[in-house]
């Protein structure tokens, strides 16, 4: 079964994409913030897709997103950031540090699985 | 039945089985579109407002007005709150990808005399299909005038948004890839707005799907998605003849992931471009 990790201080938040990306056949961990997501990443290399919140304690979304990519190990992991930043200027950001793609917070089952579905990574 | 007898019950709100037949009717005439029976709760959610805008109390003094003063502006606005807009950006992705890789390029090679690729969006909507076509065809690097984009639809109201090319967040968050929205967007408050260099690749105006579109091509590209499914076999049939005709021999038609060129295998070839079937133009 394919392996995804959710990044996302809410809860709430995290249940709701857990739930989608089971549905689309994944098995699916989660993190509160971004030191903890590297932690069951060190557990779980297998994990091919992440969905990342921006504003997180202890390590930032951003901050993954830059973490994950130093790792060559890690080039092919596909991120998403999923997130209540709406400027511009910080989707050029993530992008730039290595999101694939950005998704905008709120935002509806449909949103998530086009954009997976752009992705390569749900049929 | 939720005949007259319950209407009168509840104020005469519920629409009486007379006029959804009328309904029907008027919308069939306008557009073509089958409304299917048992859609009464969809008529009353859409056709409510525009009551209340008149200071009727309810869709059946909507339909009584109708019946009774010729207005066409009012049929128009009745008949357009009935069809579906939904659409989004990059909408089935594979048909895209198809052109990226494979049939753009094709139908460029394939001209036979220097002249801009013509592509049509004929049922536009709210113009993501045609916008989505634009975009691509920059990266492409395309310039603007080797790639001419026209993208119809029968509802005046949604070609005046095509036009505006103005969405809100819940519209670009769908299928648009990020890389493209920060690329050709600026933001506005909640709105977000497509860039000149993308707008201006592409013009919005009313056609009528069931009326022949001759003289708006030959087009290489045509664009008639999740449309056909709103009409009857018949109407289907005529639609994909006239488009045919608006085509150059060679062309291809996309259509809506559940519909399907029917019977009409002598006006155009199936073929599969990755993920994606696309129909040549014999
Ligand atoms: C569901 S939208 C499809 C938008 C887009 N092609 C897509 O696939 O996302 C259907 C559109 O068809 C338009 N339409 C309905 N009847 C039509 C007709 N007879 N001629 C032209 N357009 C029509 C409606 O106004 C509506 O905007």
């Amino acid at each position: 079964m394919a392996k995804a990790m959710v990044v996302d201080d809410s809860r709430a938040v995290r249940l709701i994409l857990r739930r989608t990306l089971e549905k689309h056949g994944y098995q699916v961990y989660e993190a509160g913030h971004g030191k903890e997501a590297l932690a069951v990443l060190d557990q779980h290399p297998d994990v091919r897709l992440m969905l990342v919140d921006w504003n997180m304690p202890e390590m930032n979304g951003l901050e993954l997103v830059r973490a994950v990519r130093s790792d060559p190990e890690r080039a092919r992991i596909v991120l998403m950031m999923v997130t209540t930043e709406t400027e511009i200027e910080q989707m050029v950001r993530a992008l730039a540090a290595g999101a694939n793609e950005y998704v905008m917070k709120p935002f509806t089952e449909e949103v998530i699985t086009d954009k997976l579905r752009l992705l390569g990574v749900i049929s | 039945m939720i005949g007259t007898e319950q209407g009168k019950a509840t104020g005469g709100k519920e629409i009486s089985a007379e006029n959804f037949a009328f309904l029907q009717q008027q919308v069939y005439r306008e557009s073509g579109i089958v409304l299917e029976p048992g859609k009464q709760y969809l008529v009353e959610a859409r056709l409510a407002p525009i009551a209340r805008q008149h200071g009727l109390a309810s869709v059946n003094e909507l339909c009584n007005l109708l019946r009774a003063v010729s207005n066409d502006g009012l049929r128009r606005r009745v008949v357009e709150a009935m069809t579906t807009n939904e659409t989004q950006f990059f909408r089935e992705p594979a048909q895209y990808e198809a052109l990226r890789t494979t049939l753009l390029g094709e139908l460029l090679a394939a001209r036979r005399s220097p002249r801009p690729l013509t592509c049509w969006s004929a049922a536009a909507s709210t113009g993501q299909e045609a916008y989505s076509l634009a975009m691509l065809a920059a990266e492409m690097g395309l310039a603007a005038n080797d790639c001419d984009i026209l993208g119809t639809d029968l509802a005046e109201a949604v070609l005046e948004r095509a036009r505006a090319g103005r969405y809100s967040q819940l519209e670009v968050n769908r299928g648009l890839p990020a890389a493209y929205l920060v690329k050709y967007f600026t933001r506005q408050g909640l709105e977000w707005i497509l860039k000149e260099e993308i707008r201006r690749r592409v013009r919005f105006q009313r056609h009528d799907l069931r009326d022949s579109a001759r003289h708006l091509g030959p087009f290489d590209l045509v664009f008639c998605r999740n449309v056909l499914i709103y009409f009857d076999h018949e109407t289907k049939r005529r639609i994909l003849q006239l488009v045919r005709e608006a085509m150059y021999p060679g062309g291809y038609l996309l259509l809506g992931a559940v519909e399907t060129i029917l019977d009409l295998d002598h006006l155009f070839e199936r073929r599969r471009v990755g993920q994606a079937i696309v129909y040549r133009a014999r």
